[in-house]
This record gives C-alpha cells, sequence and structure tokens, in this order.
C-alpha cells in the first residue's frame, strides 16, 4: 500500500508520458527506487520495474507500455535501470524523452549513483570527522527513534547505517551527498520546515548551530560514511494484497437470485436468498408469526410504539382475507407516520454517538446540538435518499441549496462533526485540533464505512490497508475545517469555538428563551466593568515589569494567575451569552456544525498581547496553521510534537479509487463525501443495509456492524448482503423503500419459535430460520409505558431540556461562574410525557429511564446496543416513581371498565395479546390473595405494574 | 447465584421445561455478566478498597522525605524564578520499618509497617481532570473503561445480591461517571455510585432501592411477575433473557434489602466508630463513614470499593489546608486497616491510597505549592504486598521519580496482578482490535508483590 502511494502520488500519467508534478518528487522517486529495488543492486530489473508499475493506478494492467517505457529509460540497454536512468522518467514524454523513440545517451553520473554504493574508499580524515562530529550525535540524539535497536522506528528511517541514513525512511532519503537541498536530515535539523523538526523537543529538541553547520560540512564532503552493513527495512506490517482482497472491498455486483425451484415458501427475493442460506445448512424455516405477533413486531420495529388493541384486532381481521396487503398498507401507514423518523432517528443517534455534553474532562452543555437531533428525525421522515443523508452530514455547508431553509438544514447537517466527545481542558492547542479530527475521523469511517480508520493514527493499521500516510490525508480535511460546538469559556474551559448562525428566513423554530433589555444592559454594564477591572489589572501587572517580551509571568504567582483566568472567563461568558441573542432579544437561531476555513489565514493570533483576552488567545488559541486550509503533517506515533512530512489532503486508498484531486479553495469534505456514496464505494451500502437488517432482526447478516475490515466479521449470507446493498442503491438510497421491501419478506415475519433441529446448528439464528426474539430498546419500554398509561405526548417539544439551561456545565468548578453547575440529578432524573428520544442526552448524566436498559453509550459510534439483565433493572421497575405513575395509570384505564373485561383487556392493551386461561388463573389468585384491602385499587395498581415489569412488556417476539 | 442453585432454582419453579433448558444453561451463563469468574492466576488480593485522593496531595509533606529540599529552602527551584519550600512538618521514621512519614498522619504512621510506600509515581500530564481520569481508566485522551469496571470484567462479583464496584461520593466533574464507567465493557460492569463529592455521606440516598408499597404487597407482585415469566419460559421452550429476568427479580428483592443495611451504621459498637472517627461535629466523621462504608462493603463482598476524599489541591494555604486534609483522613484510615485487620479481612484485601499527581519541591506564592505530574506518592497495605516497604525514589528534591519509576499503567497492571490477573491478557474486543487497561504498556512491579 505505502509503495503504490508513493507512485499513485508521484506519477501522473498523460498519455503515455509521465510527468513529474511536484517538489517531493525527487525524493519520492527516490523512496520508489529503494522500495521496488528487491534485491539492492542499486538498479531496477525490468520485473522490478514492471512491479513498480502495477502500483501505478494509471500503469497497472498495461504491461506493454510499462515494457516500452522500461526500454526508453535503459539509455545504455543493459537491461537494468540505474538511478540515474531511472530518474529520468520524470524528463518522460516531456520533450527530452519520449517512449517511440530511444533516447539519446544523457548518461548523468550524478552524485547518488557514485557515492551510495559500498565499499567506497573514504579517507583518515573523513573518518575522523564522522567519527568525531557526527556519529556522536547520531547515538545520542537520534538513535533512540531511528535505529534498529529502536523500540519502534520512527517513519520507516534508521540511522545506524550507512545504507539507512542514504535510503531514508518513509518521506525519502535521509542523506543524498553532496546535496544539502535533498538531504531531508538536513532539513530536519535546520528546523526551518514547521512539519519537519529534528530531535524533537522531547529528545532535547534543536541542535546547536555548530552541529548543524557540522552536518552540513559533512554531506557537502560527500557524507563520508564508515558504517557498513545492511540498514534493517522496516516492511509494512500488513500484507496489503491480501487486506485488499478482503470481501468489503470488492466491488458489488447483482448475485443471481437463487433459483428455489417451486418452493412455494419464499414470497421475494430476500426470502430465495435467505432460503437457499438455510438450505445449504440443512435448516428448515419454522412457521410463520401470528398476526397480533407481527403487528407488535413491525409497531416497534417502525414506529417504536406499541399498537392499541383496536389496530391489533383489525390486523387480524385483514391479515386474514389478504396478508400481503394488510402487511403492506400497515407498513405504509407506519412509515408515513411522523413516529418512524423518531425511532429510525434515534438508530442513527447512535450511530452519531449523538449528544448534548461533551462529556470528558470538563462536561458543559451543547445546548444547541438538538438541531441536529430533529434534523436526523426529519430526514428519516422525509425519506431522505441515504447517499445524500451521509453526504450533507460531511459536507452540508458545501452544498448547493433551494433555499435559506434548505440551507440552515444542511448546515445542521454538518452537527454530525461537532458533537462528539471534547476534551476542554486539553492545555496543548496543537493536541485538541488532532483530537478533534480524529474524532471526527473515527465517528465518520465506523458510522459510515465501517472502518476504524483512526487506528491508523499512529502507525499504519495493523490489520487494513489504510496506511499512516491516508489517515493524515484525511487528517488535513479535517483540520481544515472548522469544528463549532460552542460552549462558553468558563474557568476550565479552554476551547470554546463560536456557533453556527443560522439565516433568520430559514424559519426553523427557535427555544422560547429570551434576554430581556434589563438583563442585557446589566451584562453590559457588567461586561464593562470586568474588561476595565481586567486592563487594569493586566497593564498594573505590566507596569511592575513582568510583562516581559514573552508575556506575562503570572505563573509563579497563583492568586494573580487565578484571578486573570478568572476576569478571562467571565468576560468570555458574557460574551457568549450576549452573543446568543438578537436585538429584539429573542435567541439567535444557533446550531453546531462544520465549516471550512479560509484559505489564509484571516485572524491570526495576537504576538503582542495587548488585552487580557489578547494573551489568553495567544497562549491557547488554535494554531495559525490550522486556521486556514492546508495539508496535515504526518505526526510520528500519533505524537503532535513529532510532526513528519506533510500530506497531501486525499481520500482513503484501500479501494484504489483516490485518484480525485481536491480543490485547493475547500478542505475537501465534499469530495470525501463524494467518493463516500460513489458508485465504485461498495463499503457505504453494504454497512448501511447491515444496519438496517441489524435493527430489524437483532443483528447484522454481518455481526459486527461497526467494522467491516479484516478483524470484522463474516457475513452470515454475502449474497443476500448484496442482494440488498445492489437493491439499495438501485432505489435511489431509499429505507423507506428497503424496509417495506424487508417486512413484506416471508423471512420477516417467521414466528421466533425455537426449534431444537436448527438451534443445534445455528445457534445464533444467524441465517435467520426464525425471528430472533429481542429485548426492546430503552426508549421503546419508556415510551410504551407512557403508552399503556395513556399519558404519552406525541406532539414533539420545541429544542430539549438541555437548550433550556443554555450554556451550563455539569458538576462544578473551582470557581464561580455565572451560572451555577448543575447537579447530574437533574438529568438522571428527567421525565418528560414526550417520547424518549426527546429525552436531554448530556453524557455521563444520561437519564436513569434510559441508561437502565442499556442505552448506547453516548461517547463513541454505537451500532449496536448492549442487552444486559441485571438486578438494577428490576429495582428500576419495582421501585421507581415513573413506573409506579404509569402503573397507577394504567390501572385507571381499566378502573373503568367492567370488572369481567379488565385483565383480559389489560394483557391485550400491553402484550397485543389475550391472556391464556393460566394466566388469567394465576391474576385472579393475585387479586385473590392480594395482602391490602384498604385499597380497592391497590391490587389493580400492582398487577399492572407486574405487567409492566414483566419481561414480556420488554420484548418482542 | 452458583450454576447448581441455580439450576435447582429453576427446576423447582415448576416450569418444566427439561432439557432444553438445561442446554441453555451454558449459554444463559455465559451471558451473565457478573458471574463469579476464575483469574489468571491464584490471587493475592480478592477485593480491593481504593482511597482516592483528589485534588493531588502534596508528596513532600507526607510520604516523600526529603531533608535536602529542607536544606535547600530559599534557594532557586527549577522553575524559574521559583524558591524551593521545604517541609514545615517534621518527618520520623516509624514502626520497626523505620520509614519516615509526616507528623501530619500520626495515627496512620502506626500502620506504616502494614504500608508499602511507593514514592515513585508519575503520570503524563499536571491538570487535573485529564490526570484524575487518567489515574481512573488509565487513558487521558479517550474514553476507556475504569479500573474497576476492569476489575468486575475479569472476576465478577461475589455476592449478587450487591453490586460488584462501588464509588462513594465521587466527584461529578473531571470525568465524572466517567471514572466508574464501563465506556465499552457491558454497562453490568459499571459502577455504582453512592453518594457525591460535596454532600455528606450520611443523606446519601440509593435510587430505587426504597419499595414504593409494602414488603407483603411487593413479595405478591413479584410472585405474579414470576408466574407470568414461567408462562413465558414455558411457551418460548427457550429464552434466556426470561430466564435471567427470572433470576434477576429474586436477587433485586434480596439487593433492595440489603443495600439499605449495609448504609446503615447502627449496628456498629461505638468501639467501632470511635475507632474511624465517626461523631457528630468531628472532623473526621464524614470520611470516617466513607472508610467504614467501604468495610462493610468488602465484607459484605463487593469486589471493588472506592472512596474519595477531595480536598487536596493546595494552591495557597497549604499551612493550613493540608493539615486539615490529612486530619479529616488520619484518623478513618487507621481504623480501616485495624478493622481490616481485626476481622482477618486485610489478607486478602487490597487497600491502595493515591492521588492523581503530586505537588511542586518549590513554593508557589507565599503559602502554597503547584501541580507536580512527574513525581508522587502512592502506597498499597494489605493482600500480597511487601509491607513495611518502600519502593522507588523521586530525585533529592521530590521533583521526579528517578528510581523504579512507577507511572499509572504500571500502578494499573500491578493492581490487576494482585488481583490475579494478567493485564495482557484481560482484553476485551471492541471495534476490531484487543483493548486493555493498560494499551499497550504498564509493568508490574514484582517486587513489591510478597512471594
Amino acid at each position: 500500500m505505502k509503495k503504490r502511494i508513493i507512485v499513485g502520488i508521484v506519477l501522473v500519467v498523460a498519455g503515455t508520458g509521465v510527468i513529474a508534478q511536484d517538489k517531493l518528487v525527487e525524493r519520492r522517486l527516490e523512496a520508489g527506487f529503494v522500495m521496488f529495488d528487491r534485491d539492492k543492486d542499486d538498479a531496477l530489473s525490468e520485473s522490478e520495474f514492471k512491479d513498480l508499475g502495477e502500483y501505478s493506478p494509471k500503469l497497472k494492467g498495461k504491461p506493454q507500455i510499462v515494457e516500452r517505457l522500461f526500454r526508453a529509460l535503459d539509455s545504455n540497454h543493459d537491461g537494468m535501470l540505474s538511478r540515474s536512468e531511472y530518474r529520468n522518467i520524470t524528463t518522460v514524454g516531456n520533450g527530452k524523452a519520449s517512449l517511440e523513440e530511444s533516447p539519446t545517451s544523457e548518461t548523468s553520473p550524478s552524485d547518488i549513483d557514485a557515492v551510495a554504493k559500498p565499499n567506497e574508499i573514504l579517507s583518515d580524515e573523513s573518518v575522523a570527522f564522522f567519527e568525531k562530529k557526527i556519529r556522536p550525535v547520531l547515538v545520542d540524539r537520534c538513535y533512540s527513534c531511528h535505529a534498529e535497536t529502536s523500540e519502534e522506528i520512527a517513519g520507516g528511517l534508521v540511522l545506524d547505517t550507512r545504507e539507512g541514513i542514504r535510503r531514508g525512511g518513509s518521506s525519502g532519503p535521509g542523506i543524498v551527498p553532496g546535496k544539502l537541498d535533498t538531504s531531508l536530515v538536513i532539513e530536519a535539523i535546520r528546523y526551518t520546515n514547521d512539519d519537519l523538526k529534528m530531535p524533537p523537543e522531547i529528545n532535547g529538541g534543536k541542535l546547536a548551530d555548530e552541529v548543524i553547520a557540522d552536518f552540513e560540512t559533512w554531506v557537502k564532503m560527500g557524507a563520508p560514511d564508515p558504517r557498513d552493513g545492511q540498514a534493517m527495512r522496516v516492511q509494512p506490517e500488513w500484507d496489503m494484497e491480501k487486506a485488499k482482497s478482503h470481501w468489503a472491498f470488492q466491488p458489488i455486483s447483482q448475485p443471481a437470485v437463487p433459483s428455489m425451484g417451486n418452493h412455494d415458501w419464499p414470497r421475494n427475493d430476500i426470502d430465495r436468498f435467505v432460503l437457499a442460506g438455510l438450505k445449504a445448512k440443512g435448516l428448515e424455516p419454522v412457521g410463520d408469526a401470528l398476526p397480533e405477533t407481527l403487528l407488535r413486531r413491525l409497531h416497534f420495529d417502525l414506529i417504536g410504539l406499541p399498537p392499541t388493541p383496536e389496530q391489533v384486532q383489525r390486523f387480524v381481521q385483514s391479515h386474514r382475507l389478504d396478508t400481503e396487503k394488510a402487511v403492506s398498507e400497515s407498513v405504509d401507514e407506519l412509515m408515513s407516520s411522523p413516529q418512524f423518523g423518531e425511532r429510525w432517528g434515534r438508530h442513527w443517534l447512535d450511530v452519531a454517538r449523538y449528544a448534548e455534553s461533551t462529556g470528558k474532562d470538563v462536561n458543559l452543555l451543547l445546548p444547541h446540538a438538538w438541531r441536529y437531533r430533529d434534523y436526523v428525525i426529519d430526514a428519516f421522515n422525509r425519506d431522505k435518499p441515504i447517499d445524500e443523508f451521509f453526504r450533507e452530514q460531511l459536507a452540508g455547508d458545501l452544498l448547493p441549496y433551494e433555499n435559506e431553509r434548505d440551507r440552515a438544514m444542511k448546515q445542521i447537517a454538518t452537527g454530525f462533526l461537532a458533537v462528539g466527545t471534547k476534551s476542554l481542558n486539553e492545555r496543548n492547542s496543537k493536541q485538541f485540533v488532532l483530537d478533534t479530527a480524529d474524532e471526527q475521523i473515527d465517528t465518520f469511517s465506523q458510522a459510515m464505512l465501517g472502518m476504524t480508520v483512526a487506528c491508523a493514527r499512529c502507525h499504519d493499521h495493523k490489520f487494513d490497508p489504510i496506511p499512516q500516510r491516508d489517515y493524515y490525508a484525511l487528517a488535513g480535511i479535517f483540520t481544515s475545517t472548522e469544528t463549532c460546538f460552542g460552549t462558553a469559556p468558563t474557568f476550565q474551559n479552554l476551547r470554546s469555538t463560536p456557533l453556527i448562525e443560522l439565516s433568520e428566513k430559514s424559519g426553523l423554530p427557535r427555544m422560547p428563551n429570551r434576554l430581556s433589555s434589563q438583563r442585557r444592559s446589566e451584562l453590559e454594564n457588567e461586561l464593562t466593568r470586568i474588561q476595565r477591572y481586567g486592563a487594569f489589572q493586566f497593564y498594573g501587572t505590566a507596569i511592575k515589569g513582568k510583562l516581559t517580551g514573552q508575556g506575562l509571568d503570572i505563573n509563579n504567582d497563583p492568586k494573580k494567575l487565578v484571578m486573570f483566568v478568572g476576569i478571562n472567563a467571565k468576560i468570555g461568558e458574557l460574551k457568549a451569552e450576549l452573543a446568543g441573542y438578537g436585538s429584539d432579544g429573542r435567541q439567535k437561531l444557533l446550531s453546531v456544525g462544520v465549516r471550512d476555513y479560509p484559505t489564509a489565514v484571516r485572524n491570526p493570533l495576537p504576538e503582542n498581547p495587548k488585552t487580557l483576552e489578547d494573551a489568553f488567545a495567544k497562549y491557547s488559541g488554535r494554531p495559525n496553521h490550522f486556521r486556514k486550509i492546508s495539508d496535515c503533517p504526518l505526526y510520528l506515533r500519533g505524537d503532535v510534537d513529532k510532526p513528519s512530512d506533510t500530506v497531501q489532503r486525499g481520500l482513503p486508498s484501500m479501494l484504489g479509487t483516490e485518484s480525485i484531486t481536491i480543490q485547493s479553495s475547500e478542505s475537501g469534505r465534499r469530495e470525501l463525501a463524494d467518493w463516500l456514496v460513489s458508485d465504485t464505494n461498495p463499503l457505504t451500502s453494504r454497512v448501511f443495509v447491515n444496519r438496517v437488517w441489524h435493527w430489524m432482526f437483532g443483528s447484522g447478516l454481518v455481526d459486527s456492524v461497526d467494522n467491516f475490515g479484516t478483524t470484522g466479521q463474516s457475513p452470515a449470507n454475502l449474497a443476500l448482503l448484496d442482494h440488498l446493498a445492489y437493491r439499495f442503491r438501485e432505489s435511489g438510497w431509499s429505507l423507506k423503500t428497503l424496509i417495506k421491501e424487508i417486512v413484506l419478506s416471508r423471512s420477516y415475519q417467521l414466528a421466533s419459535t425455537f426449534d431444537h433441529n436448527n438451534f443445534e446448528i445455528d445457534p445464533a439464528n444467524d441465517l435467520v430460520w426464525r425471528m430472533s426474539p429481542r429485548r426492546l430498546d430503552a426508549e421503546c419500554i419508556r415510551d410504551a409505558m407512557l403508552a399503556v398509561a395513556g399519558d404519552l405526548q406525541l406532539q414533539p417539544p420545541v429544542g430539549s431540556v438541555i437548550a433550556q439551561q443554555g450554556d451550563a456545565g455539569i458538576g462544578g468548578y473551582p470557581i464561580k461562574s455565572l451560572r451555577a453547575p448543575l447537579s447530574d440529578d437533574l438529568f438522571l432524573s428527567t421525565n418528560t410525557k414526550h417520547r424518549s428520544v426527546y429525552l436531554p442526552i448530556p453524557r455521563n448524566a444520561v437519564p436513569e429511564s434510559l441508561s437502565a436498559f442499556d442505552f448506547a453509550e453516548p461517547n463513541t459510534v454505537a451500532g449496536s446496543r448492549e442487552v444486559t439483565t441485571v438486578p438494577s433493572q428490576a429495582l428500576y421497575l419495582l421501585n421507581n416513581a415513573f413506573v409506579g405513575d404509569a402503573a397507577r395509570r394504567f390501572a385507571e384505564r381499566l378502573w373503568k371498565l367492567e370488572a369481567s373485561d379488565r385483565i383480559v383487556e389489560a394483557f391485550r392493551i400491553a402484550y397485543s395479546r389475550s391472556p391464556s386461561p393460566s394466566e388469567i388463573r394465576a391474576v385472579e389468585e393475585f387479586m385473590a390473595n392480594f395482602p391490602s384491602r384498604d385499597d380497592d385499587k391497590a391490587a389493580w395498581v400492582s398487577f399492572c405494574r407486574a405487567l409492566l415489569a414483566g419481561a414480556e412488556f420488554r420484548s418482542l417476539d | 447465584m452458583t450454576l447448581n442453585s441455580r439450576r435447582q432454582f429453576l427446576q423447582t419453579s415448576g416450569a418444566g421445561f427439561g432439557y432444553l433448558a438445561f442446554s441453555a444453561l451454558a449459554h444463559a451463563d455465559s451471558q451473565r455478566a457478573l458471574a463469579v469468574k476464575e483469574p489468571h492466576f491464584t490471587p493475592k488480593a480478592k477485593r480491593i478498597i481504593f482511597l482516592c485522593m483528589r485534588g493531588a496531595p502534596s508528596h513532600v509533606d507526607t510520604f516523600d522525605y526529603k531533608p535536602a529540599l529542607t536544606a535547600a529552602s530559599g534557594k532557586d527551584g527549577r522553575v524559574p524564578g521559583s524558591k524551593l519550600k521545604g517541609s514545615q512538618w517534621k518527618f520520623s521514621p516509624r514502626g520497626k520499618s523505620g520509614l519516615h512519614i509526616s507528623e501530619l498522619l500520626p495515627q496512620l504512621s502506626k500502620h506504616v509497617d502494614d504500608l508499602c510506600i511507593i514514592n515513585s509515581m508519575h503520570t503524563d500530564v499536571p491538570a487535573h481532570p485529564q490526570s484524575f481520569i487518567n489515574l481512573h481508566t488509565g487513558s487521558t485522551q479517550f474514553v476507556r473503561p475504569s479500573l474497576g469496571a476492569w476489575t468486575l470484567y475479569g472476576l465478577g462479583s461475589v455476592n449478587q445480591n450487591l453490586p460488584g464496584f462501588v464509588t462513594i461520593a465521587p466527584p461529578s466533574l473531571f470525568g465524572g461517571a466517567q471514572n466508574y464507567g464501563s465506556s465499552f465493557l457491558p454497562a453490568a460492569y459499571q459502577g455504582t455510585r453512592i453518594g457525591i463529592d460535596g454532600r455528606p455521606i450520611a443523606s446519601a440516598q440509593l435510587r430505587d432501592v426504597k419499595p414504593l408499597v409494602t414488603s407483603q404487597v411487593q413479595r405478591s407482585e413479584i410472585g405474579l411477575v414470576q408466574a407470568l415469566h414461567r408462562e413465558k419460559l414455558a411457551r418460548d421452550i427457550h429464552n434466556p433473557e426470561v430466564e435471567g429476568a427470572i433470576e434477576s427479580f429474586e436477587l433485586a428483592f434480596k439487593m433492595q434489602s440489603e443495600m439499605p443495611k449495609l448504609l446503615d451504621l447502627s449496628a456498629e459498637s461505638q468501639a467501632t466508630l470511635d475507632s474511624y472517627g465517626i461523631g457528630e461535629g468531628i472532623s473526621t466523621d464524614d470520611f470516617g463513614r466513607k472508610c467504614l462504608l467501604a468495610r462493610r462493603m468488602v465484607e459484605a463482598g463487593v469486589r471493588f470499593v472506592e472512596v474519595t476524599h477531595s480536598d487536596w489541591d493546595h494552591h495557597f494555604k497549604i499551612s493550613q489546608d493540608l493539615p486539615n486534609a490529612c486530619k479529616a483522613v488520619d484518623q478513618p484510615i487507621a481504623g480501616l486497616l485495624s478493622d481490616l485487620k481485626a476481622r482477618g479481612l486485610l489478607d486478602d484485601t487490597l487497600v491502595v491510597w493515591s492521588g492523581e499527581f503530586g505537588r511542586t519541591p518549590h513554593s508557589q506564592g507565599a503559602d502554597g505549592r503547584d501541580h507536580n505530574n512527574k513525581g508522587f506518592t502512592a502506597w498499597m497495605a494489605g493482600a500480597g504486598i511487601q509491607t513495611g516497604f518502600r519502593y522507588g525514589a523521586t530525585d533529592e528534591l521530590g521533583y521526579e521519580a528517578v528510581q523504579d519509576k512507577m507511572h499509572i499503567h504500571d500502578l494499573h497492571a500491578t493492581i490487576l496482578h494482585l488481583l490475579g490477573l494478567d493485564h495482557e491478557r484481560l482484553t476485551f474486543r471492541y471495534a476490531g482490535r484487543d483493548f486493555r487497561l493498560t494499551d499497550v504498556k504498564g509493568v508490574v512491579a514484582k517486587s513489591i508483590v510478597r512471594t
């Protein structure tokens, strides 16, 4: 992989000629030479050169052209390409040489060719110079990361042999004798390239000027180097070709539908694929589900709510007349209700690790994150094509729009990239930039591609064909992107950002929060006062002589430091609050989201701070390099203090389709989004249809729903997966079409009946011989309780409980800020009558009604939820006031009925079925022996609670 | 509940589902996250009490005796403009081992021969939030499972009527629930919080353990729930989820009576209360109660108990505040160690004391010390450790760990080792790779393990 990239980036094939592109060419040509010179004879044989050609996207599979190219370059016709012959590749097709005619003998006896050969004869003086001036420095300052004995070799570069130092590492040759300009070691030790400074700070930082001069002298002398011996070769750990042949990277072809003869079981093609899978293993599908079971399944799967007894009754009747029509009509009705988006939107919010606070060290609220939640719900309700849905979430701000509303929705969509966890207290601003990009790469790659790309931050991916360079090509895209998540700059928050301000013409709903004119003037007065006070203190300190050229020396004056931090935080908080409201006192339409940085830095960090705020900005602001569209350096071992060479922004190469170039005026998110949903990318649609299968069957055809890499699970039925993915793309990425095809299949409509023979062969039900019994999600359990109690408020709220709180934090800060910290109890016990998707989702303080039943961990992508059965759930069901309340209201509903109907009706309401005779007996016995006679209704409340607490209430057959 | 009693229970519960249910039992048990699991090797410790000192106690004023620092007092410190500040408190050799502890901890000093003092702790950054999370999860950068969750994942829970991992009065800032969370491990391994930092533990309430109805009514309610469960199990033939539910309701019923009892200190003798420093209006009361709760919990079979004390961040008035903080914990911890010993629990209970980092040997302002992540002290007592033993050292001034350095990862590796777990084998597969508490690092400090 690494090999292919080198060639892929360097050689742009125009017609039959090859033109060198940029300044890196020299280095990379050299690296390509070294990599393919397998027998290390300092020349490329024809077969070595052909292998090299195979790694060039445009030369791949064109052996004749490669052959002609080889002959054209082999100027002395010895059947081998020396370095200098090979380097002429840059002139081929450029007038100087062509493939049609043999080039004139152009022997340029380059220094490289001459001195790179082993066993050169060295003078005593030159050896002495090396031993005295060079070797000790290499040993002392470089070998810890760049020698065969290093724990981990950085950048594939070993400096402990002559061969190693000249061959160089992944960035190119370390030393080119006689050539200061192309010797990367010289460039690195000069510290002139911001992205390549060696040795790093942790190894003592920049070398002394005399030492640098010694190295320059040495290179000019021809870099005499007595260190013989073969340099160790640092090989990528994975076998690229093998990794690339992994099933998930193969194109999706339309699989032939298995002919199942005149078997009458299948209803549609899904069934034919399922049946073929079953037959191959000797499995038989169980019978069909009872209609009442099926309707309950449809309701929970599609809208997350139980059917009413009346709906069940109607469905049972129509199902008897025409099964397919009954299901089809019911599905259409459910998918057109707004509850569909609330159910399916929540699935995506799990994947998008949606939450309304930053989590981690300083847990501050994200009071505008709910707009992204609503965007997702709306997208599912509209059946927005999933490719469009993905594009908007990665690059909505860069896409064309129809009107202001459309524009605002697309801006909100990018909230996907902004709602992740943040370490707001991170002192190192570069670290924060790269951690933010990492979180975004990790999320989008797992969520949409099913790949763990973030594993390549520190090294080439150990299992999948993702070189570290690919990671940094992507990182450049995200570091060129401004992530706007807000948060007030409180005492511990060094990382607040602006928010995205949406157009007032968008007509989007807004929170009723207002800033009264009285409050505004209070805040403004306070701001003026504190700024004056800050200036007084700032200049006071400066006048006392503590303002040095480097800034304020207050580190050893803790009281002053704390005071300054406090003043700065307060100014920030006041400004943030004032900025959140329009002049009319209404809250502005704000959202979390992302946007591109400009191509040149617009507001550089202040170099000589004149105010307290500037001083803090200088100290903690985002580095200038990352305040514009720019490529990102590769950081050795992911260490922000070890920048290596800069990697051009680009797309992952694992699919071999990365040849798209990124515009210099944009971050590259648009190109990334286009590539993600392009026809040549088989991962995105496979991963998504598998998620849908997982959400409807309880487990995916690929069980590891977030990981389609080589360490993921193999698909239980690849043909079926590809059939679904193919159909999905054919349908224009329509989720509702996909869902309907699935629910109309006989496979989906199977009973959940246990079968011993099938169980022995396929205990996990991977091949779908029945519908797996499932535990309902936390939201369904809670919503069903509200529904059964007759209390569910279907009208969605505007905003969220978090939005009502505004900018605040959970827990406390050592220094009082404007807002008192919020207790996590506030959120843990939040209960409204709205659907659960609208409950507040602060990280580390998720409402207990959700966390009790394995709510998705909102810190990372969670395509599948845990299902645990623990006593704390039973305690919640027995003793929690919310459940008690629902039981009481449920009992009140029953109380209105004839006494003789109550038990049966209760089962029909709670379990969508009538009770069995033995169940009726059990309930009657319970009623007869109820220990308390004080209150007639008490027994019914207890009975209702028992129904809610019973496992059947939260299970789906 | 053991597999046997579980079988008997299901057998006698009248469902009569026979062979199939039994064949399913193995499967169901593998799903029971909290079942007791075999450690990797014979453990020294069966349970752990982690005394977490949030705010970073000054090591040079407590457990790290630095006569050279005292001698150099007033001279330039390593940070430009700073002045070294020797401890204003007297250190003296204690017990038979003669290890030095400062006069701020007179009661704990009596237990010096039961301690292993680790003077060479270090961590990554001198900032509270990150380092506090690091101490608990081994990562500052990512959200990862906590030490307690890993322990429970590795060993399971002994007493199924109680949570296996309890944290007493944790802070809600500095990572909050992340510090006792399970992250990608199953939620069953997360810690149960009792009380919260900043509020008296005596007023702490447990969630969902107080029945809304009388015990009799609840018993009959549960009877009905279980009858419905058995009906369903009979219909479904095989349903591990329902089996688990049957069990969880029985456990819940016991848990709700056991948990409040555990928090009720009224049955403890006056002598015991006194030994922990518990009494109205006494400065040791709150932490004493927390320590006594910890003893009651480990005694009842809780695997991992964490107790937090939060007042160690002494930038300003260290001459007042450090003695106060020390006083608040000194008697309670001494009481805890005596009590554990008297009950024979210290033999297989590991007690660990640590902050998230230490403080600077130079002064900050007139009367404070700043953060120092490069050198600080932790100590252990109890199961399997070398006692009356000092491990590692900082430089002569106390700036940096220089000998037998022990990073947080090493501390975690060593703790797991004492619990019979190999930190390199305790892995969980998530997002395509095997994760561990110690990432790719961590070295067990073998020389502090008693052989």
